[in-house]
């Protein structure tokens, strides 16, 4: 079995990557020792995932010196870093959907044939030694997120891997799923395992690590005992400086009824179903949060308000009026200024390649009359947006896709509210935005609250959800399961719903 | 372990942006390159470079006549570079241009064949239009199959080069035969009434030519149009978010892609070849390609790109007969060049680095 030994697992030196003019990564130095979870923690863009790629062989570093069980060693394609006993386990799956789990779990490996037979046995056994539940026959297009998970986890076990890196495993699970995962790292610790965990999310830095490396700008500022430190000291060496965690919820008066939404179905381009009899309203001056795991019709019940995606059966009614079937043209002829924040901001919102001038035409270029464009209102709005919103770019004719993620959501959302909308859709608008960035969109849309904007916020943070929205709506495979306060509900409850509870009549705001 | 513990020795890495000095520098060697690598393809077959490239150079430009030539050389590549480059910006792959090209020849020649007692100006507006007409309805086919079905317009553009190259060789063994050829399959030539004027000593599509450049140029830049295209190319769903229809944008600059197609072969059949010949399109339409991406779909690049690419092939030419060289030497010659000119595409995206050792 795995012993613990004088050495590091993993012991990395000086280590230097850079792309371009950018350092991903500065003279790091870490070590983690067998039977530990070390938890890396830092905002978007801090070099955490750059580092773990260098280490799975992905990328070469620069400068430095990797040590693995004491010996220096040189990582120079994925094989390697499989062959050395290191397994990554990415943030999206790389699963081949129509084989068995067993068979994805082989796939790629350079053993002779095995009988699957014997095969299957073989997974059984150390399924049942590291406390995982695989049936082996089963297909991934069958699985949910947290079994492909436990089959991505499998898949480098039975390669031998003996040092684990798990890049933001539980963005895609439920509060629920993520302790079981939890349960599974400390069983697979237990065994002698090293085990690197990279996340953002301070209270599962808790929960599950011995000892916290923090990274903010591509160095490591500090590397802490989690026993001895707390959220607040995290937060101040994550960010670089104090912060204050609270979002506010500010009150507003005289709700009304916005968007009316009834038994509304949609199917998917593949005919399966996206969403499934959906009722709900939607009022001004508040701010709905839509909670579920990733894939639970989230995307489809924006598209299909904001006209982009065609309903089956069902209406979305304004002032009486059904939207659905009508171009974005004709919502916006209604009087409905809806504004659209969606979740591929680079793909959809914006289009990468051109800078602010042009993007802000996206929403306005119809306004112009005949057919030479005006850039000059597009180009002060621009200015005017890098103004108000701090925007950190090298100037208007940048392309957008050249900034950071941060301020890529600026731009978008910038341009959204100041066409002064009444109806903000915004899905997952903090993905993958650092600490600070985030409060500052919180603050954007409750600064549309205020201004009566009816705002559907798509989240995936729950402890965000908890706080900022006034009703939470909970989703799981396309279906309601339910309306609640935001103020009364518990995170708990919201994961039962988010796994499929249903909860009739709560919805506190009939 | 069982690791083998080597260390790359060269690595490529992505260069995040490089400055458009650097670039054009990176371009300069490419070509400088180029032509040296020509040069020693000259020396193997026993010839003096400098000699040969003096050639190409002053057969391009030696005298009024040669220069003619080579503007009369560029006309149809310049325009059918235009036309490709407006699919291009929305990532359509028209490479059909050979076939709207020769659709806009045929539709054009219907009336300098038949109506040849029209005036000559109202005959030639109708022969413009018609080409035009021709060449944009060929090119909305399979915009049409494409935005409808999702249709794959590489091959289907590509197929319907053939299908247009064959129905000239039906009208030309059939109903357009010269009745007068004796026997001898052609297309009779043009009255003079349906031919278009020269200014300057080359056919008036010159002009039309470069007024195209800067009319395609505002087109892309600064019109609602040409804003639609770039989007619809960068990304579908952005197009279809910022409330445009997708569909109709394709249908839409397909129509005009063709169309400038077209129009280049009127103005080929009526001012270079003065009757409707199957070589009308001559490749044109394919070349056409390599011009609009070298040029980046600038249209004043592809001004500059195509008159280099005649200089080269009418130079090319006088060399051959000079020199008593074979036609497939300028070929060689040209995909030389090219392929340092595109090769030189990597550098400007990519550097290599030497691994550095060792840590601190």
């Amino acid at each position: 079995m795995l012993k613990t030994n004088d050495y590091y697992a993993i012991e990395l030196k000086g280590i230097t990557k850079s792309f371009g003019k950018v350092i991903a990564n500065e003279d790091i130095n870490l070590e983690i020792k067998y039977g530990e979870i070390l938890a890396l923690l830092g905002e978007n863009g801090s070099g955490k995932t750059t580092l773990m790629n260098i280490l799975s062989g992905i990328y070469y570093a620069d400068e430095g010196t990797i040590f693995i069980d004491g010996k220096e060693v040189s990582i120079t394609n994925p094989h390697e870093a499989i062959d050395l006993g290191i397994g990554m386990i990415h943030q999206h799956f790389k699963l081949v959907e129509v084989f068995s789990s067993m068979d994805n779990i082989v796939l790629g490996t350079k053993g002779k044939y095995v009988k699957s037979s014997a095969l299957k046995e073989e997974v059984l056994n150390m399924s049942n030694k590291f406390g995982l539940e695989i049936v082996p026959d089963k297909k991934i297009y069958d699985m949910s997120v947290s079994e492909k998970q436990t089959v991505e986890i499998m898949k480098v076990l039975y390669r031998g891997a003996k040092i684990l890196i798990l890049d933001e495993p539980t963005s895609v699970l439920t509060p629920q799923e993520i302790e079981k995962l939890f349960i599974i790292l400390r069983k697979m610790k237990e065994q002698g395992n090293a085990i690197i965990i990279i996340t953002h999310k301070l209270h599962e830095v808790l929960a599950i690590s011995d000892r916290v490396a923090i990274l903010r700008k591509g160095k490591v500022v500090d590397t802490v005992n989690t026993k001895e430190s707390n959220e607040k000291q995290l937060t101040e060496l994550m960010v670089g400086r104090p912060i204050n965690l609270k979002i506010s919820r500010p009150e507003t008066k005289k709700r009304k009824t916005v968007l009316k939404v009834v038994d509304l179905s949609v199917a998917n381009e593949d005919g399966t179903i996206g969403l499934n009899n959906i009722n709900f309203k939607l009022k001004s001056g508040e701010i709905l949060g839509v909670a579920g795991v990733a894939g639970s019709g989230q995307r489809e019940l924006c598209e299909t308000i904001a006209g982009l995606m065609d309903a089956k059966t069902g209406a979305v009614l304004y002032n009486k009026e059904n939207i659905i079937g009508k171009t974005p043209d004709e919502i916006i002829n209604l009087g409905i200024s809806m504004s659209f924040v969606p979740e591929d901001r680079l793909g959809m919102g914006l289009v990468g390649s051109m800078d602010m001038v042009d993007n802000m035409l996206l929403k306005s270029y119809k306004k112009n009359k005949g057919a030479i464009i005006d850039k000059k209102p597009s180009r002060k709005l621009a200015e005017e947006l890098i103004d108000k919103l701090s925007i950190t770019t090298p100037g208007v004719e940048t392309p957008v896709r050249m900034l950071s993620g941060g301020n890529v959501q600026k731009v978008l959302l910038g341009r959204e509210i100041e066409s002064e909308p009444n109806v903000l859709i915004t899905a997952y608008p903090v993905r993958g935005l650092d600490i600070n960035s985030s409060y500052i969109i919180y603050d954007l849309l409750n600064e549309q609250k205020k201004k009566n904007v009816a705002i559907l916020f798509i989240g995936e943070d729950l402890d965000v959800l908890l706080e900022l929205s006034d009703r939470i709506m909970v989703l799981c495979h396309g279906e309601l399961m339910g309306i609640v306060d935001a103020k009364k509900t518990t995170k708990e409850e919201i994961g039962l719903m988010m796994a499929g509870r249903k909860m009739e009549g709560v919805d506190s705001d009939e | 372990m069982n690791n083998r513990s080597h260390t790359p020795f060269i690595r490529t890495v992505k260069i995040s942006e490089r400055s458009s000095k650097d670039t054009l520098k990176i371009r300069i060697a490419a070509f400088v390159l180029a032509l040296a690598a020509g040069g020693i393809f000259m020396l193997l077959l026993g010839y003096n470079p400098f000699e040969l490239y003096g050639t190409i150079i002053s057969g391009a430009f030696r005298s009024k006549m040669a220069f003619q030539a080579t503007v009369k050389f560029m006309i149809p590549l310049l325009m059918s570079s235009l036309g490709v480059a407006m699919a291009f910006k929305m990532r359509f792959w028209n490479i059909g241009a050979e076939g709207q090209i020769i659709v806009g020849a045929v539709c054009a020649s219907y009336f300098a064949l038949f109506h040849n007692n029209w005036p000559h100006f109202l005959l030639l507006i109708v022969m413009f239009a018609a080409g035009a007409i021709g060449g944009g309805l060929w090119g909305l086919i399979p915009a049409y199959f494409k935005s409808k079905y999702d249709t794959n317009e590489t091959l289907f553009t590509l197929m319907l080069n053939y299908i247009a190259l064959h129905i000239i060789t039906y009208l030309r063994d059939g109903p357009w035969k010269d009745p007068d050829s004796s026997g001898f399959p052609k297309i009779a030539r043009f009255a003079a009434n349906a031919q278009i004027d020269k200014v300057f000593g080359v056919h008036f599509g010159w002009i039309i030519a470069l007024i195209l450049v800067i009319i395609v140029f505002i087109y892309l830049k600064y019109t609602k149009h040409g804003y639609e295209i770039s989007v619809v190319g960068e990304s579908k769903s952005t197009a279809k978010y910022a409330g445009m229809d997708v569909k109709r944008v394709i249908l839409r600059t397909m129509i005009l892609s063709g169309g400038i197609c077209g129009i280049t072969g009127m103005i080929q059949a009526a001012g270079s070849d003065m009757t409707l010949a199957s070589s009308v399109a001559g490749g044109v339409g394919f070349t056409a390609i390599i011009v609009s991406w070298l040029a980046y779909l600038n249209p004043f690049g592809i001004l500059l790109v195509s008159f280099l690419f005649s200089i080269l092939d009418k130079g090319s030419s006088v060399m051959q007969s000079a020199y008593g060289l074979s036609t497939y030497f300028a070929s060689v010659l040209q995909g030389i060049i090219l392929f340092f000119i595109l090769g030189c595409e990597f550098f400007i995206r990519y550097k290599f680095v030497l691994t550095k050792k060792g840590g601190k």
